[in-house]
């Protein structure tokens, strides 16, 4: 058993990766939650869901990891007082997540710390709540300011910059309050939820296959992720297995994503220190790459390329052969310019030590994804967890200690010549002939499912519970940017207001992703 | 020094040739003059405002930097604020929590100004809004106002999931070309 617990009884899930679930009792709650975080687990996700129309209350649902899979976890709620104990003193970075659970279906946690709205600005009333299946937009609807109450520092000298929603560069809407001294950050105050759209209510009256449309739109950049999350779920609950075919090319997908991306923010991060060279050259690289994925797959970003049961897109015999030659193109032309960027005097005096999070902090923070990687959280879904075809391919973590943006640089690089020596292996692997998919038009009623899959910024999560009828009951996708965004205001203390950008974009966290 | 130097001189000009206008993209008759237009032409400042996006068209917009498309060699340049803007460049569904900064930075934009909705989302409310109800497909929901449209006057729209980059310059070269009598 992954969590060793008197009260505590799981069921594994069938798929791909190792998960189980079970129903806990809130008194429960805490102490398991504690029992996984003294054994260096980490919580995913925390989520909540409406069961009154099946007789129950609410629910309030957590994922947590340890080294022996993904564990999810609910616990019932009374409809009359739907509250539960605080996760926020052990996890930190459940504290948004409560809140935003609050806003959206209005659960709430006793004794947490901090009560302030996360995802509500001022679009419906306090006392109305979205995610309810009761929900009536027309009379919630207000237009009131956001009125967010702000921690404000004081002392001689103090003064806050406020930034955004609308930014400087061609960047997502969100809000940071500064407090600085002359040029020195004490402080920095994230305010989000400008792009909330609604998604997880929009999953709630889509069809399977509308769904895996929509999933692969929660943030556009990790589109690839999330599709396959979304598909690992379903596929979970009505217990399928895709064709081998198709999880090859989900593994070519995935990788390909990843390489585009760290491409652009390697291009992006030589930019911001002032090298322009730095982002020609590696937007030159990502085109590339955009354009093949365009002309063999039929989308840029490959958007709609997985779907549940398999994929939507085929790689032919010349394909193939035009991705090995842009692999080798990659591999010659990113060690040149690997090794420009590590010579760069200028560029290293501004990466070495700037946004530094130290790997104790990482640790209690529960960082993610490659910001984690390179403060020492040697988490990787690929690796510890592999579905296929990852089993097969024997992936590398990259790992780094000092978690500055110098770290951050040097965990992309490593990741990217991974990836590409990963696309190759499949590639090879990938033989022609076989199914791309197979049907899978509806799920198995009452049922739950959970994919994992590690995206290029950080592992993401999709839950999926389907009602009576097999129909999306409740769909919860979880970015990583939900973890990693608390670090941002830890790692910029200390630093100066100009290096802020620089050390904003060597996380490249996604404000949709989180603001659903 | 040395292999930055190479390496510029090895890679050489990439820039493909700028798409034409298209009158199908222009959702109203064109508003300013000519004359106007002309100057805006050689010399465009573009705002963009992500309205609610998924950030799928930033990332198209991004592209246009790239060597590629080479935006800036066209005379078009992204800028820090919407006062010193030509255009507006509008991503995403405007979600509810954005109307007011997208007002403001209309608002802030100087007369004369032009809009142009990138992407599916900014075009009809896309995937995030249910376009049931409406009479014109503008999608809401408790969350979204739909379409830029819905909020601020709109110019020139741009479909797409996302729109690709030569999409885009298309779009932004319509808005600033004289209409066709």
């Amino acid at each position: 058993m992954p969590i060793n617990h008197p009260n505590l009884h799981l069921t594994q899930l069938a798929g791909a990766i190792p998960a189980w679930s079970g129903n806990i009792k809130p008194g429960d709650l805490q102490p398991i939650c504690r029992n996984v975080h003294d054994g260096g687990g980490r919580l995913v996700a925390l989520w909540g869901s409406d069961d009154r129309e099946q007789g129950n209350g609410y629910s309030l649902h957590i994922a947590l990891v340890n080294e022996a899979g993904l564990v999810c976890l609910s616990l019932s709620l009374p409809a009359g007082q739907p509250g539960y104990p605080d996760v926020s003193s052990i996890f930190p970075v459940a504290n948004r997540m409560q809140r935003a659970t609050y806003d959206l279906l209005g659960i709430y946690a006793h004794e947490g710390q901090d009560h302030r709205k996360w995802l509500r600005h001022g679009a419906w009333h306090g006392g109305s709540f979205p995610l309810r299946k009761d929900f009536d937009p027309a009379p919630s609807r207000t237009d009131d300011a956001d009125n967010y109450h702000f921690v404000q520092v004081e002392g001689q000298g103090v003064h806050e910059i406020a930034v955004g929603p609308v930014h400087a560069g061609i960047i997502e809407p969100g809000h940071f309050r500064f407090s600085v001294v002359g040029e020195k950050m004490l402080r920095l105050e994230e305010r989000f939820g400008y792009t909330h759209n609604g998604i997880e209510k929009r999953f709630e009256s889509m069809s399977l296959q509308q769904g895996a449309r929509l999933a692969g739109r929660v943030s556009g950049d990790s589109t690839v992720a999330y599709a396959w999350a979304y598909a690992m779920a379903a596929e979970s609950i009505a217990a399928v297995t895709p064709p081998e075919r198709a999880l090859w090319l989900r593994a070519l997908f995935l990788e390909r994503e990843r390489i585009a991306n760290h491409l652009g923010d390697l291009g992006y991060l030589g930019n911001d220190v002032a090298l322009s060279f730095g982002f020609t050259q590696f937007w030159i690289l990502k085109e590339q790459v955009l354009r093949n994925n365009g002309a063999l797959f039929g989308h840029r970003y490959l958007m709609d390329s997985i779907i549940p049961g398999g994929v939507a897109a085929d790689l032919t015999d010349p394909g193939k052969r035009t991705l090995f030659e842009e692999c080798s193109l990659l591999e010659r032309e990113v060690r040149v310019l690997r090794g420009i960027y590590e010579e760069h005097a200028g560029v290293q005096d501004r990466f070495i030590g700037a946004g530094r999070i130290e790997p104790r902090l990482a640790a209690q923070l529960g960082l993610c994804g490659l910001a984690g990687r390179a403060s020492s959280q040697a988490w990787d879904t690929r690796v510890q967890f592999p579905c296929a075809p990852y089993d097969q391919l024997d992936v590398q973590m990259a790992t780094y200690r000092n978690g500055d943006v110098a770290a951050r640089v040097i965990v992309r690089f490593d990741e990217l010549f991974e990836s590409l020596r990963l696309q190759r292996e499949i590639l090879a692997r990938l033989m022609p002939g076989g199914e791309l998919s197979l049907p899978l038009e509806k799920l198995p009623a009452q049922g739950f499912g959970a994919g994992m899959v590690e995206g290029w910024r950080g592992e993401v999560l999709v839950a999926v519970h389907t009602d009576t009828d097999g129909n999306l009951a409740r769909v919860h996708p979880h970015d990583p940017s939900w973890q990693n965004w608390p670090a941002v205001e830890h790692a910029i203390l200390g630093n100066i207001v100009p290096d802020f950008p620089l050390i904003n974009k060597s996380f490249n966290l996604s404000y949709s992703g989180q603001d659903l | 020094m040395y292999q930055l130097i190479k390496q510029i001189i090895k890679t050489g000009i990439k820039t493909d040739a700028a798409p034409l206008p298209d009158e199908a993209l222009r959702v109203t008759t064109q508003r300013l003059h000519e004359e106007i237009l002309h100057v805006f032409g050689s010399a465009l400042n573009i705002r963009h405002v992500d309205a609610g996006s998924c950030n799928g068209c930033e990332l198209e917009i991004h592209s246009l930097s790239n060597a590629y498309y080479n935006i800036e060699g066209l005379g078009i340049k992204f800028v820090a604020s919407p006062r010193h803007a030509d255009m507006l460049l509008v991503t995403g569904p405007v979600s509810r929590h954005m109307v007011t900064a997208l007002r403001r930075t209309f608002d802030a934009t100087p007369e004369p100004k032009l809009v142009v909705a990138i992407g599916e989302c900014a075009c009809n409310g896309g995937i995030f809004c249910s376009n049931d109800g409406s009479p014109d497909g503008g999608g809401e929901s408790y969350a979204s106002c739909g379409r830029v449209a819905n909020v601020i006057p709109v110019d020139v729209v741009v479909g797409g999931c996302p729109p690709t980059p030569t999409a885009i310059l298309q779009g932004i070269l319509t808005a600033v070309s004289a209409q066709k009598q």
